[in-house]
């Protein structure tokens, strides 16, 4: 008899509960929901969940759907036609915009925030700076021993970010400068991956975004600067670069609204909660 | 009787829609590689020791790939025929009801486990191991990923080799014991042979499933996309390229034609290893005389 009425009892909950969730969903499908649809750039996507989620709070005739997917794939959508706002951790290429012309899209750019690739190696590694060259020799595969940079006789296990990464593709240009990774990195699928991989090998170097530092990781000073949110914003910090979003031609109605919210004091505040470096 | 063959119709349907979806994906995988092959040769694609398709004046050799593939696949074959095998013969030989009532379903579960959850298990937990054990730089490397695709494969070799034993008639195994074989003997010489056929049915379908498994090798293997010199060496075998290149290549483009050209390698490869299970099958059985 008693388990019945448990059984009852939770099941009532479990009621309460879904009819709670679904409220608002039903209440904004009766006020004509509109849809902003953002894909792109994984480096992006915190920032564009945690500012959705606010701004969909505020305007609750407003739905937002964030996709990942890479910054390729978020630019590909915009000139397709798929997306409203396209992520991206790279500024769009030349063949991009001509693409887009040619299919009647203006991309439109906005910095919605800074991003600092830190180096990391693991908390054992005595190495506490590199310059611009040496990073390239280790990535280039012309430097692979620890020794060779004052640190322990360790072989460096170079670890990198596959090729549809936004932040290998910052890498590449800020710190590769076009040449190739040695052939025997290895890659990762994310920057927790990168994070977790380096915190597990002592002889590992890799690169994340700022905003995934751990107490578990040691980043390195680049050219003797370190990489903070100061150095990031100012552009000391050699390996910084600005995060986008496009648009189609410049922002209108309730897209503008939201790109003001995310450019907005409070929209940066949000930028710095995920790790990133706010733009104000 | 139009109900009856209405019902044969769906029926037959049904039955021929796999072969239209095995033409379907055919005929894509092979007008998506043709460009591939058109531009950059079979040859060079094939033989081509540096895979960098994104840079600005792009590579596309798939032989490490391949390589790290085979290298991968061997070392799990090395692990998964023992143990499949092995575990085989106790389930079918040794073991009493009870325990085959345990191993039996517990073995199936093995099967059922994600790859995903393989592949966070050796990433977090079997490759440190690794590392620090052999003492070698890193973890993520073929051996780790041969490991985890070996006890992947395990379910898959087992359960079939137990069912090739099932199928070996008791005549044979008691006619041996009658004529004074002991145990082991019957084992090795009536019974194994009689089932090997399908033993190495299973196990060719073991080595199919790790050449064509992604998610485990995607995160275990290393991701390093060159020639392997050791099996502590990182490795990217070619379905872990597909899979993490897939999302960004441009549609349209080389890398892409490139992706669906590894693609139909790997299925020529796994399409020779079915076959071949089917030959050896048909072969033993005739030699048996159990008939087609």
């Amino acid at each position: 008899m008693r388990k019945t009425l448990t059984i009852g009892l939770q099941i009532s909950i479990m009621f309460l509960f879904i009819a709670m969730a679904s409220s608002p969903f039903t209440t904004r499908l009766q006020a004509g929901q509109i849809t902003i649809t953002i894909k792109g750039s994984t480096t992006v996507l915190p920032i564009a969940q945690a500012t959705a989620e606010v701004f969909m709070d505020r305007h609750p005739e407003v739905n937002i759907s964030v996709q990942g997917g890479g910054s390729g794939f978020g630019i590909a959508s915009l000139i397709d036609g798929s997306t409203d706002i396209a992520d991206a951790s790279r500024p769009m290429k030349e063949k991009e915009i001509i693409k887009a012309r040619s299919k009647g899209v203006y991309p439109h750019e906005i910095i919605v925030a800074k991003d600092g690739i830190a180096i990391i190696v693991h908390p054992s590694n005595p190495v506490y700076n590199l310059t611009s060259d040496q990073i390239l020799d280790i990535y280039s595969g012309k430097i692979s021993d620890w020794s060779s940079l004052g640190g322990k006789n360790m072989k460096i296990v170079v670890v990198s970010r596959d090729t549809s990464s936004g932040t290998y593709e910052a890498f590449e240009e800020l710190a590769l400068k076009g040449e190739r990774v040695r052939p025997d990195a290895l890659t990762t699928a994310s920057n927790q991956q990168v994070a977790m991989t380096v915190a597990n090998t002592p002889g590992a170097i890799g690169y994340i975004g700022l905003g995934y530092l751990s107490s578990r990781l040691k980043a390195v000073k680049v050219n003797g600067i370190p990489c903070t949110a100061d150095t990031v914003i100012s552009g000391k910090y050699p390996l910084s670069r600005p995060l986008f979003m496009y648009t189609n031609g410049k922002p209108k109605g309730i897209i503008k609204d939201y790109i003001g919210f995310v450019l907005s004091e409070e929209g940066q505040r949000l930028v710095r909660e995920q790790g990133y470096v706010g733009i104000r | 009787m139009t109900k009856e063959r209405f019902y044969k119709w769906i029926f037959t349907a049904l039955a021929f829609s796999s072969l239209f979806f095995l033409l379907g994906i055919m005929i894509t995988l092979l007008v998506q590689a043709l460009p591939m092959f058109r531009q950059v040769g079979i040859l060079r694609f094939i033989g081509g020791k540096y895979w960098y398709p994104t840079y600005s004046t792009p590579s596309f050799g798939i032989l490490p790939l391949m390589l790290g593939s085979v290298v991968v696949t061997t070392g799990a074959a090395c692990v998964c025929i023992p143990l499949g095998v092995g575990s085989a013969l106790y389930i079918h030989e040794l073991a009493g009801p009870i325990q085959r009532a345990i191993l039996k379903p517990v073995i199936e579960i093995l099967a059922g486990i994600p790859s995903i959850v393989y592949g966070f298990f050796g990433m977090v937990i079997m490759a440190p191991m690794v590392q620090r054990f052999f003492g070698i730089p890193t973890g993520l490397n073929a051996f780790t990923a041969s490991l985890m695709l070996g006890v992947m494969a395990t379910p898959t070799v087992c359960s079939i080799a137990e069912d090739a034993l099932n199928v070996v008639p008791s005549s044979f195994k008691e006619a041996s014991l009658a004529l004074g074989a002991n145990r082991w003997q019957t084992l090795v010489k009536v019974i194994i042979p009689a089932a090997g056929s399908g033993i190495s049915t299973a196990i060719i379908l073991g080595m199919s499933r790790a050449v064509g498994e992604t998610m485990t090798v995607l995160m275990v293997a290393g991701g390093a996309a060159c020639i392997p010199r050791s099996i502590f060496d990182p490795v990217r075998p070619m379905t872990a390229t597909i899979a993490a290149e897939m999302g960004e290549a441009v549609m349209g483009s080389l890398h892409f034609h490139a992706l669906f050209a590894i693609g139909l390698v790997l299925f020529v490869i796994t399409f020779i290893f079915n076959i071949v299970a089917e030959i050896i099958s048909r072969r033993f059985r005739l030699r048996l005389g159990l008939g087609r």
